[in-house]
């Protein structure tokens, strides 16, 4: 198990993540598919030019990692700060009328 | 068996099982109406998501726009997919813990304002109607071209089968036949794909297969005088490629029905994780479509330099496809005879229907990619008429008009608009407006100017206030609506041609970027130039940021580390 944290560290920790993730996000989506694509145009995976591959096919799966990275993690530093959510502690709508 | 009596069985099965559905998941309560309870497990909630998100447009044009655009279509894939790291890193888990019902509700409470939740609400309709309406003929088209019924009973069709389900249901019924709706589509998209793949390549995965398909498609462009498939820039330059998946991007993030999505899981931890079973269900079509579109551009290239142009428009499929008015033979027949000529006479919207066809598939394969094109149009629809109906029956009916009334009262009324949409709906695809379709195009564009900044902010910065967030909110729209109709004089205002060509070099499908920029400039400038929010409203923002209910103590405990 991971040492506890207090609440403070877990938003700051969910901030921090949630930054790391968007540069990521941020050179994959527009650094290599937009901008490099010619350069990465140069070299070849598997028969298609790897700036278009990217644009048409990377990017995607790359997406969706960090989606499943972002869920992992959370969940981790969710049970750490002790903030996991049970059946008496969710938010439910409807409860002001 | 023909194409038709295929066509019949698979639309009638899939219709039966969206009927039934809907009437096992009927619902009795505004909380089952709106939210779906708040019961759905985060699988179910992704497929349902994927289905809401992937419409007529995604399944049927995607892949011949990026056909025909090659590398250029990319903003396309990575707008429509990137949007979703935004939406759940962003936004998803935070609105899921406020955890009311609608969009506008998020933005009254937030910025303490019912101005606020007018503008918001009127937004959510305006930009759901302008996309529902373009499902609904893609409904009728669908109808007439493989079941040749009339377009008009085609959409009446349509009409019955979503109020059937929504009224009774909604957003439970909605959610449960839309994750069946995302077999049904996922299936139709991927099994002719993969059985064209198989004919040209001697790999199945169709992801794969392109990497043997690419380089003859490239070498047959070379040959007939176009530009080479995977080249960058050739129809949009590198600054628009930019602005418009950009623009998507953030579109995505700020649209109502995708948003609400996230209001019906169990729990914020479910919320993160139907983002990513969202995405991961969106990313199978959406890594797929790039792949059909090569094998498509591939086929017709290849036939056309075996056959030459008069041979070409003797082929069986284009006969078929003639007869719709979608292929223009004559045209054809009397050009230069060059690639490109012929290309410009081929709708792009019957690449995904025709492309089984043009590989000599089975009936049954052309039959199902119908079904599938239902079931994408029907399901987004259906999640849009919900936004329709809880905006007008929650946030303008339920808050403003009669905030006294009982939840009785509130379902009969959320029941009674989700009707009224769904017939409106109906008469608009019937019916189009020549705006109408103009205007589905940039919706993403108006969302990202309108509804995303205040939304990121609103969670991230307390500081935010409400005037902020109405100039800010206002400006970027009406910034975004007024480029978009002085770029679009000739479609909007009926004039010869447009007032401007583009601001700084971008297009009216890429501007919504600026407006998204204007947004959060004038939300935080003017937040920093007015008094900050009331202290409940910081409290708010402090508890939405943490998954399980924060209680008081523990709430006044983090208010005093914010004040060092």
């Amino acid at each position: 198990m991971s040492t506890p944290i207090t609440h403070q560290q877990y938003w700051r920790g969910q901030r921090t993540r949630i930054v790391l993730l968007l540069i990521v996000w941020a050179i994959v989506a527009f650094g290599l598919s937009i901008f490099g694509v010619e350069a990465l145009n140069t070299v070849s995976l598997g028969g298609i030019p790897l700036g278009f591959w990217m644009a048409q096919q990377g990017s995607i799966f790359i997406f969706v990692l960090l989606i499943l990275i972002y869920a992992i993690t959370s969940d981790r530093a969710e049970r750490a700060a002790g903030l996991q959510e049970t059946a008496d502690s969710t938010t439910q709508a409807g409860e002001d009328h | 068996m023909s194409i038709q009596a295929w066509t019949w069985v698979t639309v009638g099965i899939t219709f039966a099982a969206y009927l039934y559905i809907g009437y096992r998941s009927r619902v009795r309560s505004t909380r089952g109406f709106y939210v779906a309870g708040q019961g759905v497990p985060a699988i179910a909630n992704g497929a349902a998501t994927a289905a809401d998100w992937m419409s007529a447009a995604s399944f049927i044009s995607m892949a011949g726009l990026i056909s025909f655009m090659g590398y250029d279509g990319s903003v396309y894939l990575m707008g429509w997919t990137g949007g979703y790291v935004l939406l759940a890193l962003l936004l998803a888990p935070f609105l899921r813990k406020y955890g009311k019902y609608t969009v506008p509700d998020f933005v009254a409470e937030r910025y303490y304002s019912q101005a606020a939740r007018i503008v918001a609400a009127i937004c959510a309709i305006f930009v759901s109607f302008t996309y529902v309406a373009g499902q609904m003929g893609g409904v009728g088209v669908a109808f007439s071209r493989f079941l040749e019924v009339p377009f008009e009973i085609g959409v009446v069709i349509g009409m019955v089968i979503v109020a059937f389900f929504a009224v009774l249901g909604g957003m439970k019924g909605i959610t449960y036949t839309q994750v069946a709706q995302y077999c049904v589509l996922i299936f139709a998209y991927t099994i002719p794909a993969i059985a064209i793949a198989l004919v040209l390549t001697s790999n199945p995965v169709p992801q794969l297969a392109i990497g043997e398909v690419l380089p003859k498609l490239n070498a047959i462009q070379t040959d007939l005088g176009l530009d080479p498939y995977s080249n960058p820039f050739a129809r949009l330059d590198m600054l628009n490629v930019f602005c418009v998946t950009v623009c998507l991007m953030v579109g995505t993030a700020g649209l109502p029905h995708v948003i609400v999505r996230f209001y019906t899981t169990k729990s914020v931890r479910d919320a993160r994780w139907s983002a990513f079973y969202a995405l991961l269900f969106i990313a199978i079509l959406y890594t797929t479509a790039p792949a059909v579109a090569m094998f498509a551009k591939y086929y017709i290239l290849n036939q056309f330099a075996e056959v030459g142009t008069q041979g070409f428009t003797q082929l069986d499929w284009v006969q078929n496809w003639a007869a719709t008015g979608l292929i223009d033979i004559d045209a054809i027949n009397a050009s230069d005879g060059t690639a490109a000529a012929l290309l410009a006479n081929i709708n792009r919207d019957i690449i995904v229907l025709a492309t089984p066809e043009i590989a000599g598939l089975s009936a049954f394969v052309v039959a199902l990619v119908a079904a599938g094109g239902l079931a994408a149009a029907l399901s987004t629809a259906s999640g849009l008429l919900l936004v329709i109906s809880s905006s007008l029956a929650h946030d303008i009916y339920g808050n403003i008009i009669n905030p006294q009334a009982s939840d009785k009262k509130r379902l009969l009324v959320g029941r009674i608009m989700i009707f009224a949409a769904v017939v409106l709906a109906g008469l608009l695809g019937i019916f189009p407006l020549g705006f109408v379709a103009e205007v589905v195009a940039f919706a993403f564009g108006l969302a990202a100017a309108s509804f995303f900044p205040i939304l990121v902010l609103g969670v991230f910065w307390k500081r935010a206030n409400k005037y902020g967030a109405i100039a800010g909110m206002s400006v970027g729209l009406a910034f975004t609506f007024i480029m978009i109709v002085l770029m679009r004089a000739q479609n909007v205002l009926g004039l010869d041609e447009p007032i401007i060509d583009s601001f700084l070099g971008i297009n009216a499908q890429g501007i919504g970027i600026i407006g998204m920029l204007l947004n959060f400039g004038l939300t935080i400038g003017v937040s920093l130039a007015t008094p900050a929010p009331p202290m409940d409203v910081q409290r708010m923002v402090e508890q939405i940021r943490y998954p399980r209910v924060i209680n008081d103590e523990e709430l006044e405990e983090h208010l005093s580390h914010d004040a060092h």
